[in-house]
């Protein structure tokens, strides 16, 4: 029934010059999710609209759900193409598509009528007019209401006619590609996995670092991290996820530094070695799942203490968010099931009954020196011997 | 090298096995069901499995019911003896320290209004007989007991047990999760009071999806799967011809060597729990070497995480089991443990090392040596 979906964008038309590359990288994010379903799909850019055309059988969930993983998208509006065969036959193909499209045949409406091809004998305003009054005839029980109207019913004159009443909503952002990249920090906890969700949802591509501790942290731990790598990727795009062995560095730092500072110390490191790829590949910032007070190593002096070793920004997107709210999103792009598999990670292993929740800068860094004999060399093998897996 | 001390998780194939299941799947692979030649041919392997199986019991084949595994065994002799028997009475009676397979249903049957009573163990996990006797009210219509322990390897008293459920209570059923002890143990349910008893394919050496549910000449019990009325109406579905091939072929052998497989396992067990014992810092759970089942080890090494061993031991080859496999994606405390009042120090380190007749001797020297090189680096990062 539908041939095409209309793409509704938001953010995007408010950028100036800049315009045409936001629709170009939009284009391209949709053709790399449709390229995963069957069925041929047009995807076009033209006096501002861009549409999909279905130019072979499709699935229409299937395809409306592809799309729908596209970040940009405000709305996709699936429309009936017509051709254009004069005016008698357009009030039948209105009639028709109202038919079955809304059969309840019960709501308030208003025609919007948009002639772009200025060679149809009707203008816009003509078109409303007639239109409108074509339905109210064939369907008795409905009635006009131009300021509110529970079905907005568009019909844009082209080469073609456009006709569209339908707006599934979309996820919005802006489509990834057009705002750098950035390195996420991924466990295999509940909120990392959102805070790259929500940054690649800014336009952000994004790459992703886990910290594997065999034997403390087990292959199915691995495999955990990379299935929720998975599921992002199906919105942001493949991911280039670095597997880094930890267990060295964690076990040194355990031989060396007071234990109540094991955690911050790791993280620290953590941030370093995240920050070394980060630069190699180009990217602009990190992002972590931190929200303040969660944990020991999220208050603000922890916060603090971790941000103290980039140079890089650290982008925090769930940082005041509450654990519920996290969970939400995490329900919401499918990532929780899976997180809350219950497979140790490296964080939880060593952690001190009590550990520090202020920690002073100067005591950390002093802490630090411990490690002076054996660190580089540790983060040099570390750094070496990741192993990065193509996830999409 | 490599060595598997997993077998009480599951067990690698006999060639045998093998070979039977690739014939019914790509030569005679008809559906017994059917009236024509090729089912007819299907249908001799059923039988010739039924016969293999039934002689190992000294059973009659009447009484052999196939099913797709130990739990589902379960399920059914356990609902199904509380659905035919519910006007009799209501009480069940089982233990603490069973499988989920049987425990999950009992669970399932009380919420429905049965009254369960769940028997304490002492501390090797044996059954307490005389907690046993006074749970037998005229009331009691199920008794459910495990022969052999999946985590401990405790050897439950289960002749003694039939006997007192048969004495006290004749219109009781007695059921036997035979799961662990099926090819370990010399079962034969008629001499042994034992009225529906369960057992799995997959640990003797046979295919995985597969099992049996014995149910005695004298006993009823209603279907739990209804459809084309397959094996006398009790357990519908077209029959798994290359399973129950499988396991036939498998319970042949495995009783075929009996004794030899017996010594075996336990000349590996006492030779590891010896020099386990030298060890500082390990505690070997459950009842002595020589009476508790042949196959099965369980230890603690206190403080070191269980899983962390496991994936340590992994790395160089060796394969054991912390906790029930069955139970991956639950995090919990081991119920056997914590019946048997195992030290509190040693339930987040023990693991379970289980063997089967294909391990050596030369395996477990590799393994101490492994072992003895390992445990002091794992201590030194102790769990807090």
């Amino acid at each position: 029934m539908f041939k095409a979906f209309l793409i509704k964008y938001g953010e995007i038309g408010l950028k100036g010059k800049n315009r045409h590359l936001f629709e170009d990288a939009l284009c391209k994010q949709i053709r790399h999710a449709l390229r995963k379903i069957e069925g041929e799909y047009l995807v076009t850019r033209d006096q501002g609209r861009i549409y999909v055309h279905c130019q072979s059988e499709y699935d229409y969930d299937e395809t409306v759900h592809a799309i729908g993983m596209v970040f940009g998208i405000v709305g996709i509006c699936p429309v009936f193409i017509v051709e254009n065969t004069g005016f008698e036959d357009l009030k039948k193909d209105v009639i028709d598509y109202m038919r079955q499209v809304h059969p309840e045949a019960n709501q308030t409406f208003k025609v919007a009528a948009r002639r772009a091809n200025k060679a149809y004998p009707l203008n816009s305003m003509e078109l409303n007019c007639e239109l409108g009054g074509v339905i109210l005839d064939a369907f008795p029980e409905m009635k006009v209401d131009v300021h509110k109207p529970e079905i907005m019913l568009n019909v844009e004159v082209r080469q073609k006619i456009y006709i569209y009443s339908k707006v599934i909503p979309g996820l919005g952002g802006m489509p990834v590609g057009t705002n750098g990249k950035a390195m996420l920090l991924l466990s295999g906890g509940i909120d990392s996995p959102v805070a790259g969700w929500m940054i690649a949802k800014r336009g952000v591509k994004i790459d992703a670092v886990y910290f594997h501790a065999p034997p403390y942290t087990s292959e199915r731990a691995k495999q955990k991290v990379v299935d929720l790598a998975k599921q992002v990727a199906k919105y942001s795009g493949p991911i280039y996820l670095h597997v880094v062995n930890f267990t060295d560095i964690q076990l040194y730092i355990y031989d060396k530094c007071p234990h109540d500072e094991l955690t911050i110390i790791m993280r620290r490191y953590m941030m370093r070695i995240a920050e070394h790829f980060a630069k190699e590949t180009g990217c602009l910032g990190l992002i972590t799942g931190e929200s303040i007070g969660q944990v020991a190593s999220q208050t603000m002096q922890s916060l603090a203490a971790t941000d103290d070793v980039s140079t890089l920004p650290v982008y925090r997107p769930v940082i005041g968010f509450d654990k519920q709210d996290i969970v939400d999103v995490s329900l919401k792009i499918d990532t929780y099931e899976t997180s809350i598999l219950p497979y140790e990670d490296c964080c939880t292993i060593f952690v001190a009954k009590h550990p520090v929740t202020k920690p002073n800068l100067n005591v950390i860094r002093k802490s630090e020196r411990n490690l002076d004999e054996k660190i580089d060399a540790l983060m040099e093998e570390a750094i070496k011997t990741t192993e990065v897996l193509v996830v999409s | 090298m490599e060595a598997y001390f997993d077998n009480s998780a599951t067990t690698k194939c006999y060639d045998e096995v093998k070979d039977i299941v690739m014939k019914t799947m790509m030569e005679d692979y008809g559906n017994p069901s059917a009236m024509h030649q090729k089912g007819v041919e299907a249908e001799q392997y059923i039988k010739e499995a039924t016969e293999r199986i039934a002689k190992t019991l000294k059973a009659s084949e009447k009484e052999i019911y196939f099913t797709s595994g130990g739990t589902e065994s379960n399920n059914w002799a356990l609902m199904g003896a509380a659905m035919a028997n519910r006007r009799a009475g209501k009480r069940i009676i089982t233990t603490v320290i069973e499988h989920p397979a049987v425990s999950e249903p009992v669970r399932f049957l009380e919420e429905q209004g049965f009254d369960v009573v769940r028997l304490s163990v002492d501390r090797q996990g044996l059954v307490s007989m005389e907690e046993l006797e006074q749970a037998l009210t005229p009331e009691t219509i199920v008794v459910s007991t495990m022969f052999v322990n999946n985590e401990i390897g405790a050897v439950e008293p289960v002749e003694a047990i039939g006997k007192l459920v048969h004495e006290k209570c004749p219109k009781a059923l007695y059921h036997v999760d035979a799961i662990q002890a099926y090819g370990k143990y010399e079962i034969y349910p008629k001499k042994m009071n034992i009225d529906l008893m369960s057992v799995s394919g997959h640990k003797i050496h046979g295919p995985k999806g597969v099992g049996f549910l014995y149910i005695s000449e004298k006993v009823r019990i209603n279907p739990l799967i209804l459809g084309g009325g397959q094996q006398k109406g009790m357990r519908s579905g077209t029959d798994n011809v290359p399973g129950i091939a499988g396991l036939g072929a498998a319970a042949q052998k495995v009783y075929g060597q009996l004794e030899a497989n017996r010594a075996h396992l336990y000349g590996l067990k006492r030779y590891f729990a010896e020099q386990l014992q030298s060890l500082d810092e390990v505690i070997i759970h459950g009842m002595p070497v020589d009476e508790g089942a042949p196959q099965i080890i369980n230890a603690a090494f206190l403080g070191i995480g269980s899983e962390v061993l496991l994936h340590t031991l992994e790395d160089r080859g060796i394969y054991i089991s912390a906790g029930s496999a069955c139970s991956t994606h639950k995090r919990s405390k081991s119920p056997t443990l914590t019946a048997i009042h195992a030290p509190k120090e040693t339930l987040d380190c023990s693991v379970r090392f289980s063997f089967a007749e294909d391990n050596t001797k030369e395996q477990i020297d590799y393994t101490m040596t492994v072992l003895r090189e390992v445990l002091p680096v794992l201590r030194r990062y102790r769990a807090h």
